[in-house]
């Protein structure tokens, strides 16, 4: 499942800028994102992470600049190109974004009906080794409201590989699972890459898994990218800014427990 | 994909070439069961595949399951590392009956 590659990068974006109004979201990015690898774009929350992949995926029309995915130009191609270059993408969106009205296997398997002539039974295996893949054989027949936050997340990511992409986007894998559940699913993110060959870009602010899993990560703030590298090179960093979404500590738990409620209340 | 059907002495052998997916995998599909339904054990040669997806692995499943049901020997011989990579991925080098050579399908119909 590895395909044939005519260059060493899979998207190429140029001098991306994305307006909304008068408001500037993304402002002048430049990357390149490598064939068989995986790129994390990492940002706090209104970073740009999300309208940036949007634009890669042709939902949202850039205000200037290119971006260049498998060979077609996204920024200023029609419809018909768009359409063609998505075939060869899969997508595996933050809350899995399964059709509630059909199982699991029909969820996956909605792709193959729409875009090719299989027989169904290859359909049906194709099925089970995609649901298989992501260790969710027992699960063909549930429906979406019987599933975990991280089954879930495991169906939408058997169903966006499930026609065998060069390239998967997969927005926000880790959110909302406890650490061993999103464990699983680095892992499981890893094994596809090595497997399949796939490019994989992966949009998250998760450090943990951001760590784990990628070949290349891409810091936004700001609408701005302001470092790219290996995560090696990205930890000795010495922009401030990285240093700080690095050491990003969780709350401190409460010690002076008046001292808080004094704050909360102003002590009244 | 290219995909060329020899009789040998006891077997069809299936000689594949090339990228099989989603476009060539029913022509795969359609050779395969032609040879079982014939009653012919099989061997599929991969030596020259450059590139096999899950439609293309999904004919070979479909195919051994043919096979089984109906008690004849099936193979896949010299598989090539990018085939191999996929079927590891999809714990499928466990199931199918694996040869390096022509010679170690013949000694199994005997």
């Amino acid at each position: 499942m590895s395909g044939n590659t005519t260059t060493d990068k899979a998207i190429t974006i140029r001098n991306l800028v994305v307006d909304y109004g008068p408001r500037r979201i993304l402002n002048g990015i430049n990357l390149e994102i490598p064939n068989g690898q995986i790129m994390v774009i990492m940002g706090q929350s209104g970073a740009g992470k999300s309208t940036l992949l949007r634009c890669i995926l042709g939902l949202k029309k850039p205000t200037s600049g290119s971006i260049h995915m498998l060979g077609t130009d996204i920024a200023t191609a029609s419809r018909t190109d768009i359409y063609k270059a998505r075939k060869q993408i899969g997508v595996a969106f933050q809350g899995g974004a399964l059709f509630s009205s059909m199982t699991v296997a029909e969820n996956i398997q909605l792709a193959l009906h729409e875009h090719t002539n299989l027989d169904e039974k290859t359909i049906q295996i194709m099925t089970r080794i995609k649901l298989d893949m992501v260790n969710m054989l027992e699960a063909e027949n549930l429906m979406p409201s019987e599933l975990s936050g991280g089954m879930a997340k495991r169906a939408a990511l058997a169903r966006a590989i499930i026609m065998d992409p060069k390239l998967l986007f997969f927005d926000e894998p880790s959110s909302g699972l406890d650490p061993s559940t999103a464990a699983e699913l680095d892992q499981l993110i890893l094994t596809l890459k090595k497997g399949m060959g796939m490019t994989i870009v992966v949009v998250t602010h998760e450090l943990d898994s951001i760590f784990k899993i990628a070949d290349h990560i891409a810091v936004m703030k700001d609408g701005n990218l302001i470092e790219t590298g290996t995560p090696q090179q990205i930890i000795a960093s010495t922009n401030p800014e990285i240093q700080g979404m690095l050491n990003r500590k969780p709350r401190e738990t409460i010690v002076d427990t008046d001292a808080h409620l004094r704050r909360l209340t102003g002590g009244f | 994909m290219e995909c060329n059907v020899t009789s040998e002495s006891g077997f069809d052998l299936i000689k594949l070439s090339g990228e099989v997916d989603l476009q060539f995998s029913p022509q795969l599909r359609e050779k395969i069961l032609g040879c079982l339904k014939a009653g012919h054990p099989l061997l599929i040669d991969l030596a020259k595949v450059s590139y096999i997806d899950s439609s293309g692995i999904a004919s070979l499943v479909e195919g051994f399951q043919t096979a089984k049901t109906s008690k004849l020997q099936y193979g896949l011989l010299n598989i090539s590392s990018t085939a191999m990579q996929v079927l590891t991925l999809t714990r499928l080098d466990k199931i199918f009956d694996l040869y390096s050579s022509t010679d170690q399908f013949k000694q199994k119909l005997q």
